[in-house]
């Protein structure tokens, strides 16, 4: 375990925070100092560069235009992204921050814009947006999700996001349309991409404790009692799906 | 704008007479109003606007016609904005119809322009989609655009959406004054350059416009103005808000309400500068809207059952809790957070995650309303404690040894509205 102050790097949060995505950055730093790890929560402004000295790299949702300015800034601070990557840092990345970490988007308006390539996804806006509840089963995503329990969140947004061969969903989509090919987001090597706000960390402190492990190792619990309250109500809320789920395992 | 002031009363069959459907169509909606309200599920407003609608698609446009109009619309403040501007019309001794009670959608303005006086002038709040869809039929005098933020976004999706659709409809009414919070780059991209009335009050809103609306770049901002290297910027200001005091052109006026908090004191400086250009002296505008004590049905100062005075404020997005939190933070009471999200809330409360909560430490905390749990789960990260009670009218007694704040979503509000009025 490192004993320097982990860094949370909140990437452009005035581009990449119109869907309360910054809770992320803060779930993940409280998490840590509340087992008595020292953290540290870094805001990087739009405009400046991006630290190659973070360990985790946050990105939330923005708005279009938004993302098409975050997205030039970024290129300028993909070698470094990259660097870091490699040098073991985590990075979470939501909705237009999983868009803009993959190898192009087209708009709304039929220009491709090219992506920082981090991810192997290629994402198409649709006509349709997609509002509302989403529930995730990681339990059918890629490897490094299988552990983690049912992910509830909240989508918003117009994207089709179709994976390469090089990385795999996070999870099957259960309620809702994530990617819109039945799985949402992407989960690789210290990285996790979701469509899921709410923020999905908030909702999901198995996906937090996951990434926070990726660069501290084992985590002692916290006490999730209240966040334990709210998950249910939430699943709940997404009755139709749990009676699914409870018939299948009777059957197992 | 064409005098109207002086047309004569209207006669039987003269150009204010709307047409046999639209009055048919009228009547019909007031007895759906009268069925509603008698019956309990309602106010009757909405619902008698839509039915007239249903009948008469025109009645808008017909009962609108040779009718002085203003128009109050933005995503915080329309509500206050629209019955500061009333009252000062009112003091200046004109007949003033508005839509007192909120109902901002265009089967909600049918009350109102019904009533309106030919000599008279009507003021209505417009809920920021529909003013597109009815600014053509309004035809207004006036149109005052106090903010545009970020609210509801599973409803009204992007701010960017919304300035776009604001700018082409304002375009196409090249006739009407447009009074404009300059502090706010949507807003100014929104309202356009040409015949706008710019007023600088309170802070400049980036938290939605990191983004010039013009060119995507990146804006660069101080306390009071926003700049773009492709040249849109803060416009120059007509008038201006220093603290409480406001200078339109050469006058200065104090503004003094009895409304608690300064984004009041910033709708005030809109709807005092609106009611300048309609050719209202200032000092008589501040005058009247001094005495304003509640805006609608909106009672700040309750009682709950058990005695306890409860103040109660409605915040609705993250730009509006942000405020209330801030004015909040310098008392000592008992803090009550009302949480929904329905439709009419925003169905996704990710929000609380943007608005600082962590302002609240210290004090005493109830969360309440049908997503408690959501707001316990940002005050565990916030680390504000609290207590968790569903129903906000038992969450306020629980709270209060003495005073008790209660801030609620709009459903949450409207709700608790209705059971305290009910006693």
């Amino acid at each position: 375990m490192s004993t320097s102050a982990v860094r949370i790097g909140l990437l452009y949060p005035e581009l990449l925070g119109t869907y309360g995505d910054r809770g992320n950055a803060l779930v993940l730093e409280r998490r840590l100092v509340w087992r008595g790890m020292p953290a540290e929560l870094v805001e990087v402004p739009a405009g400046t560069p991006v630290p190659a000295s973070l360990d985790v790299y946050v990105l939330g949702g923005g708005e279009d235009a938004a993302q098409a300015a975050a997205g030039t800034a970024l290129r300028d601070s993909a070698g470094t992204l990259e660097a870091a990557r490699e040098a073991g840092a985590a990075c979470l990345a939501v909705c237009a921050g999983f868009q803009l970490l993959g190898k192009r988007y087209v708009g709304t308006d039929g220009t491709p814009v090219p992506g920082l390539g981090l991810i192997d996804a290629e994402t198409v806006a649709g006509t349709r947006r997609c509002v509302g509840e989403c529930v995730v089963d990681p339990a059918r995503g890629g490897d490094g999700g299988a552990g983690l329990p049912l992910l509830t969140g909240f989508e918003n947004h117009a994207g089709r996001t179709v994976l390469g061969p090089d990385v795999q969903p996070l999870g099957t989509v259960r309620v809702g349309a994530g990617n819109g090919n039945g799985v949402d987001g992407a989960i690789g090597e210290r990285l996790v991409a979701t469509y899921l706000h709410g923020p999905v960390l908030a909702r999901n402190p198995a996906l937090a404790d996951l990434i926070l492990s990726w660069i501290v190792g084992t985590l002692p619990a916290v006490d999730d009692d209240i966040v334990a309250r709210l998950r249910s109500e939430r699943l709940r809320s997404q009755g139709g799906y749990l009676a699914q789920l409870r018939r299948r395992s009777r059957r197992r | 704008m064409k005098g109207k002031a002086e047309l004569a009363p209207p006669e039987l069959g003269g150009s204010r007479s709307p047409s046999l459907r639209t009055r048919l169509a009228l009547w019909t909606g007031g007895a759906a109003g009268w069925a509603s309200r008698v019956t309990g599920r309602g106010a009757g407003v909405a619902i008698s606007g839509r039915v007239a609608l249903r009948m008469a698609p025109d009645a808008v446009r017909e009962l609108a016609r040779d009718q002085r109009i203003a128009i109050v619309s933005g995503t915080n403040g329309k509500t206050t904005t629209t019955r500061l501007l009333a009252s000062c019309m009112e003091g200046s001794g004109l007949q003033v119809e508005t839509n007192a009670t909120g109902a901002n959608l265009a089967s909600g303005l049918i009350g109102a322009l019904k009533r309106a006086q030919p000599a008279g002038v009507v003021i209505l709040e417009v809920d920021e989609a529909v003013l597109p869809l009815v600014i053509g039929d309004l035809r207004p005098e006036t149109v005052v655009l106090t903010n545009l933020s970020r609210d509801q976004l599973d409803r009204f999706g992007e701010v960017r959406t919304v300035a776009n659709r604001w700018r082409a409809a304002l375009a196409s009414q090249p006739g009407c004054r447009v009074v404009a919070n300059a502090r706010d780059p949507m807003v100014v991209w929104a309202a356009g350059a040409s015949r706008t009335i710019w007023v600088g009050a309170g802070s400049c809103l980036r938290a939605d416009a990191a983004a010039c609306p013009q060119c995507g770049s990146l804006l660069a901002w101080d306390e009071e103005r926003f700049q773009c290297t492709c040249g849109f910027g803060t416009p120059p200001l007509h008038s201006r808000l220093d603290g409480s005091t406001l200078r339109i052109g050469d006058e200065e006026v104090e503004v003094r309400l009895l409304l608690p908090g300064t984004w009041n004191v910033v709708n005030a400086a809109m709807a005092l500068t609106a009611a300048s250009a309609m050719g209202v002296a200032a000092a008589d505008g501040a005058a009247a809207m001094a005495r304003v004590a509640t805006v609608g049905n909106r009672k700040v100062a309750w009682v709950l059952p058990d005695g306890t005075p409860a103040r109660l404020f409605l915040a609705k997005n993250p730009a509006g809790w942000t405020e209330v939190l801030r004015y909040l933070a310098g008392g000592s009471s008992d803090v009550v957070l009302a949480i929904n999200a329905r439709i009419a809330d925003g169905r996704d409360p990710s929000w609380l995650y943007d608005v600082p909560f962590e302002l609240l430490r210290g004090r005493r905390v109830v969360v309440s309303g049908e997503r408690a749990l959501d707001m316990a789960t940002r005050l565990r990260y916030g680390e504000v404690p609290c207590t968790i009670e569903p129903d906000p009218v038992r969450a306020g007694m629980l709270a209060g040894d003495g005073d008790v704040d209660i801030c609620a979503t709009y459903t949450a509000f409207t709700r608790l509205l209705k059971r305290l009025d009910r006693g």
